[in-house]
């Protein structure tokens, strides 16, 4: 084989190999963006208690898709400006908002009672629910969403929570559509609800 | 004697006065700007103020607490999110406020934070507001309380600020 083919052939290697590369590495940004898991994996049963202190399950979110977010009553501004974006997202959606779940998650819930997340819930929309449950209920639906929450100690023998601050919209099939991010514009995030609307009727 | 018993009455007024603003060299050096909180929900345990916070002075000060008779307890946090978590830091040794510069208190940024609430934080009402320098001294604001509007990323607010805010924000050294 002349030498000049064999310089060929390598540069065709080469350039195949580069394109395999970057046909992988897509493949991995584009799973990185369903952060990083399979959307399949995001969600899962549980067991918690509502704000009316009535035991639930994911069988209270049946029927219809859902809008879920993780956060704590002693959230002095991120989980507020949320729930109230929320609320005003609801107001928008009109009639349509009957077709959605919209809860809320207590990732603290050994401050977060039923009875304080119920009064916590009265200053936001209606539609919204309030979950909490033991330490246990509540790591394990955290794990199942992927929910990163951390209790921080302070000084005073207190403590805060990190917790993740998106809003996790589940289909009626319980499948992980998309999220919502923290202060996500009105355009954007109507249009994800708006979407979510649409994936009423289990499709897969 | 009644008369230098009077006397004397007036002078201790007047020291005690002018007792802080003797600390001074040439009037307030920390101007405490558009402060405000906002309204919280029903059951809430904790609140937020936020401010612009300008030192006028050409040495450093540090904003090292607060106290208010709304809360039982005041601390100066710093909330960020990253990577979609929220984090929540009290922060250390207090807040540096640098020499002829100023801190804005902001959502996603520092806060006051108020701890133990007594009663939810309602828009059109104020709290009063001792904050603890370590040079200034104690400065005592008067924080009017805004509804839970929209803050689109503080656009909103600081508009707000400039409507209301400002008359009702005075300041007053203690």
């Amino acid at each position: 084989m002349p030498a000049r083919h064999v310089v060929l052939m390598t540069m065709a290697g080469v350039c195949g190999f580069a394109v395999a590369a970057v046909a992988i590495f897509a493949g991995i940004s584009r799973v990185e963006q369903n952060r990083g898991a399979p959307a399949t994996q995001i969600g899962g049963p549980f067991t918690l208690i509502d704000d009316a202190g009535v035991p639930v399950t994911e069988a209270a979110l049946a029927g219809k898709p859902s809008a879920i977010y993780f956060g704590y009553t002693y959230c002095p501004e991120i989980c507020p400006t949320t729930l109230l974006d929320l609320s005003r997202w609801i107001a928008k959606l009109g009639p349509d908002a009957d077709k959605l779940n919209y809860v809320f998650v207590s990732i603290d819930p050994e401050r977060d009672t039923p009875q304080l997340m119920h009064t916590y819930l009265s200053s936001f929309d209606k539609h919204i629910r309030g979950f909490t449950g033991t330490p246990e209920q509540v790591a394990t639906i955290a794990k199942e969403y992927r929910v990163y929450y951390k209790k921080i100690p302070t000084q005073d023998g207190s403590y805060v929570m990190d917790h993740s601050s998106i809003i996790y919209l589940m289909a009626a099939n319980r499948k992980f559509v998309s999220t919502i991010a923290y202060q996500e514009n009105d355009a954007a995030a109507l249009a994800k609800l708006r979407n979510l609307l649409g994936t009423t009727t289990p499709s897969s | 004697m009644r008369y230098l018993s009077k006397s004397f009455i007036v002078l201790a007024v007047l020291i005690a006065a002018a007792s802080p603003a003797s600390t001074q060299q040439t009037g307030p050096s920390i101007a405490v700007e558009r402060p405000y909180a906002r309204a919280t929900p029903a059951g809430a345990q904790t609140g937020a103020v936020d401010m612009n916070v300008d030192n006028k002075s050409h040495a450093a000060d540090r904003l090292v607490g607060a106290s208010s008779d709304v809360a039982d307890k005041l601390q100066i946090h710093e909330t960020t999110v990253v990577n979609g978590v929220m984090q929540i830091r009290e922060v250390a040794g207090g807040l540096a406020i640098p020499a002829d510069g100023s801190v804005k208190l902001k959502p996603g940024s520092y806060h006051v934070m108020l701890i133990g609430l007594k009663k939810p934080l309602k828009a059109g009402e104020t709290l009063p507001l001792t904050l603890m320098f370590e040079k200034a001294g104690n400065i005592s604001v008067t924080v009017p309380v805004q509804a839970m509007t929209k803050s689109d990323n503080g656009g909103d607010m600081s508009n707000m600020h400039d409507n209301h805010g400002g008359a009702m924000g005075h300041m007053e050294m203690k």
